[in-house]
């Protein structure tokens, strides 16, 4: 078990470190100069010159990679070119919001999708489930700026149950979270009542059946546990899909955690930001799986964590 | 058919009356009649068989009895079934529920699937326990307990918290049979109960569900498609077919005069240990297989550097050769590594030691390497179904092979997959069609004639007439046999199946775990088995003969017990073989005790 932990996590340091290179190397090809955008429109080529050297923006690709990278070790993602701060105080004081956010989100999706999924596979080829998959079909299809103005428009616009923006209540939270986690609803939904499906026509139904057991039973012990075995690992990889969303759903919220930041960060060509944001969103999304992996086997005996 | 049968006044009542019962299907082309006018009673203490191949039609009687036909896509369409003085054809759910596996239960074919993976065997049988009231929350362990104890589950304590993934399949269905007796039902339905399970472990199966069955006088509805275990457990049998009652009548007078022409067929189908007849010695001709101190390994990894920690020893130093036009017949139990050999053979896993086809080493081959060879050595699998590509014609499946080998094309290929079709006893205007259209022994034939397609000198048959009905097993293995005198073919025959086996074989390999045990001429190792393993195989055979009993299981000496995985560097003892004659050695440890 814990051979099985100091693995995976040596693994996941790998994976990080290959990311690393990976935006790095993007970051240094993208046509637009941070130097230009620092000194701004006004400035001779001199100043800008000037700055490029300073930020050792000339030196060779390795140089500065090597140059982030003995900083990162030291717990340094460096300073934002054009905020008069570190990158991690700038990440450290807007993640809470972006987590915060994310957990709800996750919580959101897996109530609506894995309901719906039980329900439609329980009424398969009926009404219901048709209806249900046709709605599932739109959350998938349909942008997240749409469905956040949308819904911004009427629950906070014209019904004003929420607040149209900002952050601080369990009333700014609501419509984020579900506009958020309506396209995983729809992903879940769909995969819950396929995995449902399957397993209702698995021989263990049967049994459960020939014991006289009550369906609510047959349903919430047999069949749900093991329809979602497959589901788990799904939400480690989710995690990734999350911090797309983020990006655009925070802008349109108006929510203060590090969308917000990778999205000013991008516009302006602010690298040592957008590196920040990048590790931070890839060590999530390690972390997610990680975690996928270590709670599989608490739920299903079969997998052995070697 | 839908008169009562006699009940004699001396004659308890009945505790299951089935009478005039049809349940249908629906199908695209309409309602099907699975099963039509069904009529029986069923005593306690009785064991009454349904016998028939499939598409009889017995599941749908187990599964209508039950009230667990799957809907909307089956329905009782007519009759009455009644349990006790309780109809049970109109029943509500609710009620039905409060039916099943108090008072009638049911075991079905495969343990591995029938148990729920994620719950322990405590769990899973207090919940039919505490569902039926039968006994108080805080009993229910207990209770679990000695139910374990009643099916003669070897360390009771430890298997209440084990889970299904961790029980062999006989101590699977040993969980299965307790949580189905754990209310006392009266009636018990068996399904096909052995069907997935290995011979000796059937035979002890067969003998606890005979031994709790007097113990409570339980009621047997007992489903088979084997006439061995029919003579073996029933006191009368009804013989279905297609839906249709064809015989009923007390399990000595099926065997000894069947009335009907459909019994008499099934009966003769059925393959007899001791019956077969005596096959011509196969001259000492060339050698086409030789295989020589092989070993098949597989590495188990783990640890902080994923490092192979542990092997499983499939296969370990096993040496044998097939002669030209000759059968040799792999046996053994599941795990002892015989598939594991027919796979080597072809290349199709890594393996150690020496094997040469045909003269040609094939050791260190790369796949194209290995391209000429496979010209001479095919394989025919167990599932047809599995085996055949549901979207491309069987005509194009069966000359395939001759087109990855470059060996013909255009109008010969057509020629010759009308040729092969002839020769496996199909008509080729069923050339066009998809494996669909086919049933379960036409797809093996398919199956042979793909193999055939490259005129190859030995056939790898893997339990290749283990999924088929006797009567379909019969007629493939008569085919097989003809093609074999007719080219001079040699076969590898693996199978589970000792009867099968005496028919084909001239020569016989009895394997466990990975190693020869015995091996020689066919009647050398069968009629006169010196192995304990071999006798203990073949004394668990079920003789389809009502009169005849099977003599009793020798005792194991706990060799189930022994696991094939070994740490790095380690391995099983190797067995040495002892020559008894020049067509007959056994290992060597069975010498020292007897």
């Amino acid at each position: 078990m814990w051979g099985y932990l100091l693995r995976r996590l040596f693994e996941s340091a790998l994976i990080l470190l290959g990311i690393t290179f990976v935006t790095f190397v993007l970051l240094y090809l993208v046509p637009a100069d941070p130097a230009r955008q620092i000194a701004g429109r006004s400035a001779t080529a001199e100043t800008v010159a000037n700055i490029r050297d300073q930020l050792g923006l000339n030196d060779p690709l390795v140089t500065q990679y090597w140059r982030y990278l003995t900083g990162l070790f030291q717990g340094d993602m460096g300073r934002s070119y054009l905020q008069r701060a570190e990158v991690s105080s700038l990440i450290a004081s807007r993640l809470p919001a972006s987590l915060l956010l994310m957990v709800s989100a996750i919580v959101t999706e897996l109530i609506i999708g894995l309901t719906i999924g039980v329900v439609a596979a329980l009424r398969r080829n009926r009404p219901v489930d048709h209806t249900l998959m046709i709605l599932s079909f739109v959350a998938i299809s349909a942008p997240q700026f749409v469905i956040g103005i949308l819904l911004l428009y009427v629950f906070a616009v014209q019904l004003g149950w929420f607040p149209i923006g900002g952050y601080g209540t369990f009333a700014h939270l609501v419509l984020p979270s579900v506009t958020l986690g309506l396209l995983g609803a729809g992903w879940y939904s769909r995969m819950m009542r396929s995995s449902m499906i399957e397993v209702l026509n698995q021989d263990l139904v049967r049994t459960a059946r020939a014991k006289g057991l009550s369906k609510l039973r047959i349903v919430t012990r047999h069949v749900m546990p093991n329809a979602i075995l497959p589901i788990i690992a799904m939400i480690g990889i989710d995690i990734g899909l999350f911090m797309s969303g983020i990006v655009v759903v925070e802008s349109v919220f108006g929510w203060p955690g590090i969308g917000q930041l990778a999205w000013q960060a991008i516009q302006r060509v602010d690298i040592p930001v957008i590196m920040g944001v990048t590790m931070v969103s890839a060590t999530a999304i390690v972390l997610g799986n990680l975690l996928a992996d270590f709670v599989a086997p608490l739920i299903d005996p079969r997998i052995k964590t070697k | 058919m839908s008169a009562p049968e006699d009940t004699g006044p001396g004659e308890p009542r009945p505790v299951l009356t089935v009478r005039d019962l049809s349940v249908q299907v629906a199908t695209e082309a309409g309602a099907k009649t699975v099963l039509d006018g069904l009529s029986f009673d069923l005593r306690a203490g009785e064991t009454l068989a349904l016998a028939g191949e499939s598409g009889s039609g017995k599941s749908m009687t187990a599964l209508a009895i039950m009230g667990l036909l799957p809907k909307p896509m089956a329905r009782i369409s007519g009759g009455a079934i009644r349990l006790g003085d309780t109809e049970l054809t109109s029943l509500g759910e609710r009620v039905y529920r409060k039916i099943r596996s108090a008072r009638v239960a049911m075991i079905f074919q495969e343990p591995m699937t029938s148990l729920n993976p994620l719950m322990t065997v405590e769990r899973q049988i207090c919940e039919v326990l505490l569902e039926h009231g039968a006994v108080s929350r805080s009993q229910a362990p207990k209770r679990a307990l000695e139910l374990l104890r009643d099916v003669r589950l070897t360390e009771p304590e430890r298997r209440l918290s084990q889970y299904p993934h961790e029980l062999s399949g006989g101590m699977r269905q040993r969980v299965m049979i307790a949580m189905a007796l754990a209310c006392d039902p009266e009636v018990l339905i068996a399904d096909e109960p052995t069907t997935a399970l290995d011979v000796t472990v059937q035979a002890e199966i067969l003998d606890l569900i005979r031994t709790l069955q007097a113990e409570h006088g339980t009621a047997v509805l007992m489903i088979t498609h084997d006439m061995g275990v029919v003579a073996e457990m029933a006191d009368r049998v009804i013989v279905l077919r297609q839906g249709r009652q064809e015989e009923t009548a007390p399990v000595r007078d099926l065997f000894a005069a069947p009335r009907t022409e459909y019994a008499r067929m099934l009966l003769a189908a059925v393959p007899r240990l001791g019956a077969a007849p005596d096959r011509p010695e196969p001259a000492d001709s060339r050698k086409i297989v030789e295989v020589d101190d092989l070993s098949v390994r597989f590495d188990i990894a783990g640890g902080v550097l994923n490092r192979t920690v542990a092997r499983v020893h499939a296969v370990e130093g096993v040496s044998f050769h097939i002669r030209a036009g000759e059968t040799l017949a792999l046996v053994g139990e599941s795990g002892c590594g015989k598939s594991t050999i027919g796979k080597a053979l072809l290349g199709l896993v890594p393996w150690q030691g020496s094997i040469r086809i045909d003269g040609q080493q094939t050791r260190g081959r790369s796949r194209a390497a290995m391209r000429p060879v496979l010209r001479d050595i095919q394989m025919v699998f167990q599932d047809p179904g599995a085996s055949l590509d549901a979207r491309m014609t069987v005509g194009d499946q069966v000359v395939e092979p001759m087109v990855v080998h470059g060996l013909a094309r255009g109008s010969e290929l057509a020629d010759r997959a009308e040729w092969l079709f002839q020769r496996v006893g199909l008509s080729p205007d069923m050339l066009r069609r998809y494996p669909h259209e086919f049933s379960g022994g036409q797809r093996q034939r398919i199956c042979i004639a793909r193999a055939l397609s490259l005129s190859p000198k030995v056939i790898v048959a893997d339990e290749s007439v283990s999924a088929l009905d006797v009567s379909v097993q019969a007629q493939v293995l008569d085919l097989m046999q003809e093609l074999q005198a007719q080219d001079g073919l040699s076969y590898l025959f693996i199978s589970h199946d000792m009867a099968v086996i005496e028919q084909v074989a001239d020569r016989v390999v009895v394997m466990r775990l990975g190693q020869i045990m015995e091996e020689g001429a066919r009647d050398a190792v069968l009629r006169d088995p010196r192995h304990p393993y071999t006798r203990r195989l073949l004394s668990a055979v079920p003789v389809p003969d009502p009169t005849r009993r099977r003599p009793d299981l020798p005792e194991t000496s706990g060799v189930e017990e022994i696991s094939p995985i070994f740490p790095v560097g380690q391995g099983p003892a190797r067995v040495e073989l002892t020559e008894l004659s020049r067509r007959h050695r056994v290992a060597r440890d069975a010498m020292a005790k007897t």
